[in-house]
């Protein structure tokens, strides 16, 4: 067996968030409150010591009950919040679908919204410019690339979404339960370009509350239980600990 | 240092999006669309005149020119760090989501404001050559306190851009702020009347008035003021400094306020 590349490193990260108890938004209540020495925090940790490495063309499951840090640990490694301690080392260029078109101004038509998405995503003009066709056309937003955003179904929101932001081949894909994205039709479409990148060795990080499509997709897995790490390994053994956590 | 020049260069083509957003929709769904840019500070200009000119009796004939000159500053400014201000929590819901080098939405936004501003600059030429201020070789010298006024608002917007995540009180705050600043800028009277009243300081610290005078003297062709270009130097270099420091120290944290 060839020696193979790390993709991801997440090494012993933390977080924690401050839940104020009363919303401390004004300075008025802020100067008060701190002369007063009442202000309290209730300290929070979303995620606690969580280490593990993935190789390039793993794809990792990630399971848990609601609220257990899944998506937090997602936007980490995504870079959307920092880690109070600990690092993540990324290899490669990061495709985060954790909610699409979170870029997407209303008022903008969708090919206006084609080049802001694009460019939230880090591309350059001249790609989105050539890859222009290739998106409307899988969107199947032809008829409507005019019209604003606003005006658009959920749906197609999600659909021009996700046609942007899979136009790359990243390295490193961040899946969100994004997989029930539009229709029927819609949805085999996508799951047909997620495979393709699955078989081009791309690295994935699945959230999922279905555990038939985490061993179908994913073959390794990690269980997270109020932001601690409690399981993780091969997809069927850590299977085995989720079912006989859930049952 | 090395990340952050190719942390912007990939992001070029996000900041010119954003830049352009922002001119793009100030005027979209109105009939006359990016004429306004023009036509408001002309109106303006145009109730100020009439009420500070004619009705309070400054009868010089150039006064048009003068308020125009003082009014498209001042403006600027306000528009730039109000839209600076605001810019992280406005785009709060693709902060949650991607990650975007932060300091991109309060510069696009005193950028989009300075586009504005720059085009505005036209009728300014307008009224002046219809008022019989002919430019002279000193409009040139206009260009430091042009690029000047730009680095202050940047400056001012990233430090109150910073405070707001953390207090909402901030913008109201400012907009009191900004209208002691609008009278303290010397827009619509002379400031020979505030000089002689023995509160002259109240302008002479002001790095904004000291910006908008030393503009107006490059549009009237009189000579410039080098100690008030100095000093409105120094204090964009050290608000500009400081407002980036401040960003950067906290900018981690905003996405737990917002």
């Amino acid at each position: 067996m060839s020696e193979k590349k790390l993709a991801l490193e997440v090494n012993d990260v933390s977080i924690k968030f401050n839940l104020s108890k009363e919303k401390l938004d004004s300075l008025k209540e802020y100067v008060i409150k701190l002369l007063k020495r009442q202000i309290k925090y209730d300290e929070f940790w979303a995620l606690q010591n969580v280490s593990f490495t993935l190789n390039k063309g793993d794809r990792l499951g990630i399971l848990g009950l609601n609220g257990a840090g899944k998506s937090t640990l997602l936007k980490v490694i995504a870079g959307v919040y920092k880690p109070t301690t600990g690092m993540v080392k990324k290899y490669g260029k990061i495709a985060p679908m954790l909610e699409l078109g979170a870029g997407f101004d209303p008022q903008y038509t969708g090919r206006e919204n084609i080049f802001l998405y694009g460019a939230v995503l880090g591309f350059s003009k001249e790609f989105l410019k050539s890859k222009y066709d290739e998106i409307v056309a899988f969107s199947e937003l032809e008829k409507f690339i005019d019209v604003p955003l606003k005006n658009y179904s959920s749906g197609m929101r999600a659909r021009l979404g996700f046609a942007i932001a899979t136009i790359v081949e990243p390295e490193i894909l961040i899946l969100d339960e994004v997989l029930s994205v539009g229709d029927a039709k819609f949805k085999k479409k996508s799951e047909a370009r997620i495979m393709s990148m699955f078989d081009k060795g791309v690295t994935v990080l699945f959230v999922s509350h279905s555990l038939e499509q985490v061993k179908r997709l994913c073959n390794k897995a990690i269980i997270l239980e109020h932001g601690k790490l409690v399981a993780s390994g091969e997809v069927e053994e850590v299977a085995k600990i989720y079912e006989q956590m859930t049952k | 240092m090395n990340r952050y020049v190719s942390g912007f260069c990939q992001y070029r083509l996000l900041l010119w999006e954003l830049v352009k957003k922002g001119i793009k929709l100030k005027y979209r769904r109105s009939y006359l669309g990016i004429v306004w840019t023009l036509l408001e500070p002309l109106l303006q200009t145009v109730v100020l005149t009439i009420v500070f000119g004619t009705l309070l009796g400054t009868r010089t004939k150039t006064f048009a020119v003068y308020i125009l000159a003082g009014r498209l500053l001042y403006s600027f400014f306000s528009g730039a760090t109000k839209g600076a201000m605001r810019s992280i929590r406005s785009n709060s819901a693709m902060i949650k989501k991607v990650y975007v080098p932060k300091y991109l939405y309060p510069l696009s936004a005193v950028l989009y404001n300075y586009v504005i501003f720059l085009i505005s600059l036209i009728v300014l030429a307008i009224v002046s050559l219809v008022f019989g201020v002919y430019p002279t070789w000193n409009l040139f010298l206009a260009l430091i306190p042009l690029v000047l006024v730009l680095i202050f608002a940047l400056g001012v917007g990233m430090i109150l851009g910073t405070i707001s995540v953390f207090f909402r009180d901030m913008e109201y705050l400012w907009d009191v702020a900004l209208m002691l600043i609008m009278y303290t800028c010397a827009i619509f009277y002379y400031p020979e009347k505030i000089i002689n009243s023995g509160y002259g300081f109240l302008l002479k610290w002001n790095p904004l008035y000291c910006l908008i005078a030393n503009f107006r003297a490059a549009v009237f062709g009189d000579p410039f003021n080098w100690t008030m270009i100095g000093y409105a130097g120094i204090c964009s270099a050290v608000v500009v400094v400081l407002g980036f420091y401040m960003f950067y120290k906290n900018q981690d944290k905003f996405i737990l306020h917002i």
